[in-house]
């Protein structure tokens, strides 16, 4: 065991090409937590930022500024009442939210958090993400059936004709991605074939050819990659069933939704389902067009000086988070009722800034004496700090679009992902391969 | 789309207890409880699909007897009971109320009074219509509105209390005047709030008026012609935003709005888009009758002689105000006591309310929520 | 502001009959302009109002005309009076006269708008619901209210049929009143339960009444009345 812990770590490939199973599962247990502290960071994000659009605190009590409060929540989820409707199909009630937390979770196999921090790499990768994370609609149409009450039916039969929808959208939206990593030539519009090979569906691959292409497909063929990336954009908000495509679970339309006859556990699970697809689908949009893993500017801005200033964001931001709990730990009022918060807030403040003291330190170590295992720990480091952050933002829209705008109406959800979607990203497909050709 | 020769008649409905046949028809219940009803409101739609068929509405919830108890209450004590009626607009409800019983008694509230009156209720037509506002948006999705309008709204509500110490159901005037007269900084604190609100009504539209999810779910939503909207007997912004240029302040004035200078805004198509942007533009016009109000408060008594004992001859009178949500009209028998003999409220939510099954015809599920938002209805007022 | 305590049971009615019809004698009640000529300062057997003393100057009744109000009277005859009290003008027409007058009005006379229809119960009297339709014309910018009396047990030709907005406010008047409406689509209920036993707006229904059977049997409990 001892061998096969060692032998991986001067690796340069993922755990799944070098065979081995213990950092596999080291990874997964890793992605594990990682997913699920974050689903609970984006709870607290959630209610935070839509309270503050909406001119109002949020949870503040629960903890310092709430945030004990998704783990108040999680508690109060656990212990309640497991209820289960009588009339009801007992297993496949019982099995849907695993089914649809299963096609949730299983798709971080290949997320890649660098060029060798996957699970595995495997050369159909997208092709995996896009078929498994389809396996929610399984998960939602069981829970609708399975409930026995045809509003719950009906919201089910909704959400999956929704998510079905716009797969096609989303699908043809990342063919045309995959066409611009054939290309091989640098810049905008270049297609000169500065190396051989073809295209890839491996998502590693697909990083590895905007980083060769020195530009994010985004940008790509302008503006046909940032076509795209909004048609991606738009539909995964529909497969997620979020606003403004959240009829199926909105309170106030007829019917509430596929998961209104579970309570407790089995309802958190659909919700940790739900924020891990988000999590997930941004994710493949951050790979797929906004350079996965890369820092900024990495052609423009190159050399070991902007390298070490860019890695240095990691620590600076953990500083700069610590110091935002500092100010809030001063902001608090002075009273004794609030002892035990402020204490808390500042103990939450002084752990980050250690955490970004500890990456500086490995960073500027890294920098002043050079070893191989600090430059490797900086670039790892740095790695998944710049996808983690692109995910963020993608999360942090998620929020704001749902403060912002009304939801649409079924019909009209429908049409657009049939008669607007579709019909653009398959031209921007045909685009894209006319000028792929023209070009070179 | 809309089958308007079943306009008026009777849905032929079965009751939930009789098991219906026909498997293309699903009736299903918008129960009294629905966060989306805006009170304890039940309507009962048949649907085919998604296609609502017709709907119909079971009132009654709210059913106090309001006109029951004021044939024994005298004509002052029934004046804090018309508040709770449509709770939102107190204001509006007692003014009417004294105004009606001031014409049987055939005396006029002095100029003073008026002014302080007009102010008053123009005011809460912007704290009416801002709920409105955050309810309805709320209801079709956007459900930060809400959130704004309500902190806009408390500012009224201060200057509510600091005058007669009540929020809500403000019992504000009295038979023959105002009872209270204005707080010092009365005059500041609404001047103060013009400023403060007009920017925030733009904040509002930003959010909404050009937003293209909003424009699809409002536009040619619940559309009532204006001839059918006459016929129905429907009032209020519903019925200018279907063309019909008709307000109550202008064709038979009142208090002394025929000295304020402001304009009615209608609409074109009589759908929700346009009710949304009536009312819209409604409280920006309640802003120029308040600002002209402010600046020319006369001084004077603020109460006429009224006797102690209100005892109006025998007879019967019928006054109407435009009230937000519509034509608000009190028809009070008196037989020459000092309890009125019958007080009928003729109020604009019910007679609103019937129009929701002509709107909904052909229109889907979704759009009975936005159209039951966009009439603006009070269970209070519809029950009494 | 002094409030005489009142018993629940609502004053009888004054002795001059409502009807406006031929006498223009203002009714003995007590107007509101002077009040205090009526505060004598005698015991509490103060003889009835003297006739002689001035007649109170209160509002009354005055007799309504225009060329709409001609061309009808010429029509119906004595079926129809029209009176204006307070300005505010309304016709008192026979019973049988109804659904055709209120068509008239609305096609002729462009009342296209109708405002209310509501009831008033006279129990002391031989016709004892006045039943008023309040209409207004956009064109001609003016409101009148249409009257009729009706005995108890009578039936109205009902207005759905000239104006939509009838329906609910028939209905209305049907639930309070028990009045009910010839050609109404769906007279029932409407504010009160579907099972409901009595009519409350009459002056014989009291006013902590209560339908004790339907309480008990719908909401399980004694209704404590």
């Amino acid at each position: 065991m001892l061998d096969s812990f060692m032998s991986y770590l001067g690796s340069t490939v993922t755990p799944g090409e070098a065979n081995n199973q213990l950092w596999a599962m080291i990874y997964v247990l890793i992605i594990f937590a990682g997913v699920s502290v974050a689903v609970m960071a984006m709870n607290w994000l959630e209610r935070k930022a839509l309270a503050h659009f909406q001119v109002r605190l949020g949870p503040m009590r629960v903890g310092p500024h709430g945030l004990l409060q998704p783990i108040a929540d999680a508690v109060k989820l656990l212990i309640k009442e497991d209820i289960i409707p009588a009339e009801s199909d007992k297993f496949v009630f019982w099995i849907a939210p695993l089914i649809g937390l299963l096609a949730s979770f299983t798709v971080y196999t290949v997320v890649p958090f660098g060029p060798s921090q996957a699970v595995s790499d495997m050369n159909i990768g997208i092709l995996f993400m896009l078929g498994v994370s389809s396996l929610a609609v399984l998960g939602v149409v069981m829970a609708g059936w399975a409930s026995n009450s045809h509003y719950p039916l009906i919201g089910a039969l909704r959400s999956s004709a929704q998510m079905v929808s716009y797969e096609v959208a989303m699908g043809l939206a990342v063919v045309s991605a995959i066409l611009m990593t054939s290309l091989h030539g640098a810049g905008l519009y270049g297609v000169a074939k500065l190396s051989d090979g073809t295209g890839t569906l491996s998502m590693i691959g697909i990083v590895q050819a905007q980083q060769e292409q020195q530009v994010w497909f985004l940008f790509k063929f302008f503006p046909l990659g940032l076509i795209a990336f909004v048609i991606f954009a738009i539909a995964m908000i529909a497969e997620t069933n979020r606003a403004p495509f959240d009829l199926p679970e909105a309170e106030s339309e007829l019917t509430a939704g596929f998961h209104t006859e579970y309570s407790g556990l089995r309802w958190s699970l659909f919700m940790l389902a739900e924020y891990a697809a988000m999590i997930a689908v941004s994710s493949i949009a951050v790979t797929l067009w906004l350079g996965g893993w890369v820092r900024p500017f990495p052609h423009w801005l190159s050399g070991p000086t902007w390298d070490f200033i860019f890695a240095l964001f990691p620590g600076l931001t953990f500083l700069g988070l610590g110091a935002i709990a500092f100010l809030g730990t001063v902001r608090m009022p002075k009273h004794a009722y609030f002892r035990v918060q402020t204490i808390g807030l500042a103990a939450f403040g002084a752990v980050l800034a250690l955490i970004g003291v500890f990456l500086l330190a490995i960073v500027i170590g890294a920098k002043v004496s050079p070893h191989d295992i600090l430059n490797r720990t900086t670039e790892g480091l740095s790695n998944v700090f710049w996808f983690v952050f692109k995910v963020a933002v993608f999360m942090y829209l998620y929020i704001w679009y749902r403060a912002t705008w009304p939801r649409y109406r079924f019909d009209q959800l429908m049409r657009v992902g049939w008669k607007v979607m579709l019909p653009i990203s398959l031209g921007v497909l045909i685009v894209t391969a006319i000028v792929g050709v023209l070009l070179g | 789309m809309n089958d308007r020769e079943n306009a008026v008649s009777n849905l032929d409905l079965e009751t939930p207890e009789k098991p219906y046949l026909d498997s293309n028809e699903l009736i299903i219940n918008m129960g009294p409880q629905h966060p989306a009803t805006h009170g304890v409101l039940r309507v009962i739609l048949k649907l085919d699909g998604e296609k609502v068929l017709g709907t119909e509405c079971v009132i009654g919830y709210l059913h106090r007897g309001v006109e029951k108890i004021a044939e024994n209450r005298t004509y002052t004590m029934f004046n804090p009971y018309v508040d709770r009626m449509d709770y939102v607009a107190a204001v509006s409800n007692g003014l009417g109320y004294c105004q009606a019983v001031e014409k049987l008694l055939n005396v006029e509230a002095p100029p003073r009074a008026n002014y302080i009156r007009v102010i008053l209720t123009e005011l809460n037509r912007i704290a009416s219509h801002q709920l409105w506002l955050g309810t309805h948006a709320l209801d079709i999705g956007a459900m930060t509105p809400l959130f704004y309008t309500f902190r806009d709204r408390e500012e009224i509500l201060k200057i509510f209390e600091k005058y007669c110490g009540a929020r809500l159901t403000t019992h504000a005037f009295r038979i023959g005047g105002c009872q209270y007269e204005t707080y010092a900084g009365f005059e500041k604190d609404v001047k103060n709030f013009l400023t403060f609100v007009a920017p925030k009504i733009g904040e509002y539209e930003e959010l909404l008026t050009t937003n293209r999810i909003w424009l699809e779910r409002t536009k040619n939503v619940g559309v009532i012609s204006g001839p059918d909207a006459i016929a129905l007997g429907v009032t209020g912004p519903v019925l200018r935003a279907s063309g019909v240029k008709w307000d109550i302040r202008k064709a038979q004035p009142y208090a002394n709005y025929s000295q304020f200078d402001f304009e009615i805004p209608t609409g074109k198509n009589g759908d929700t888009y346009d009710r949304y942007l009536v009312r819209m533009e409604e409280m920006r016009q309640s802003l120029r009758i308040i600002e002209q109000a402010v600046n020319g408060i006369p001084e004077g008594p603020i109460m006429a002689k009224v006797p102690k004992v209100i005892k109006p001859a025998v007879g019967e009178i019928y006054h109407s105000i435009e009230a937000p949500k519509g034509e608000l009209g009190y028809f009070i028998v008196s037989d020459g006591s000092t309890q009125p003999y019958r007080v009928r409220v003729r109020p604009p939510s019910f007679v609103n309310l019937q129009a929701l099954d002509v709107m909904v015809r052909g229109m889907l599920v979704a759009d009975v929520v936005a159209v039951i938002g966009t009439l603006d209805i009070v269970l209070g007022e519809v029950d009494r | 502001m002094a409030e005489e305590t009142k018993s629940p049971v609502p004053p009888p009615p004054p002795d001059g009959e409502k009807k406006p019809v031929t006498e223009s004698v203002a009714p003995p009640a007590q107007a509101a302009a002077p009040p205090a000529a009526q505060k004598m300062p005698t015991p509490a057997a103060a003889p009835p109002k003297p006739a002689a003393p001035a007649k109170p100057a209160g509002p009354v009744p005055v007799p309504w005309s225009s060329p709409m109000v001609e061309k009808y009277r010429h029509q119906y005859g004595s079926g129809l009076e029209a009176h204006s009290y307070l300005g505010q003008n309304y016709f008192t027409v026979d019973r049988l006269l109804i659904p055709d007058f209120l068509k008239l009005l609305r096609d002729d006379e462009q009342f296209d708008y109708c405002v209310d229809i509501t009831s008033v119960h006279y129990p002391k009297r031989e016709k004892q619901f006045d039943v008023i339709w309040i209409l207004y014309s956009f064109a001609r910018n003016e409101r009148i209210r249409v009257k009729t009396q009706i005995a108890d047990g009578e039936g109205v030709p009902s207005a759905v049929s000239i104006w939509a907005t009838a329906n609910w406010l028939e209905r209305e008047v049907y639930d309070m009143f028990g009045i009910k409406f010839d050609g109404h689509p769906d007279l029932k209920r409407i504010l009160l339960p579907d099972g409901w036993k009595g009519f409350p707006l009459r002056k014989d229904y009291g006013i902590l009444q209560q339908d004790q059977e339907w309480v008990k049997i719908n909401l399980g409990i004694e209704s404590g009345q």
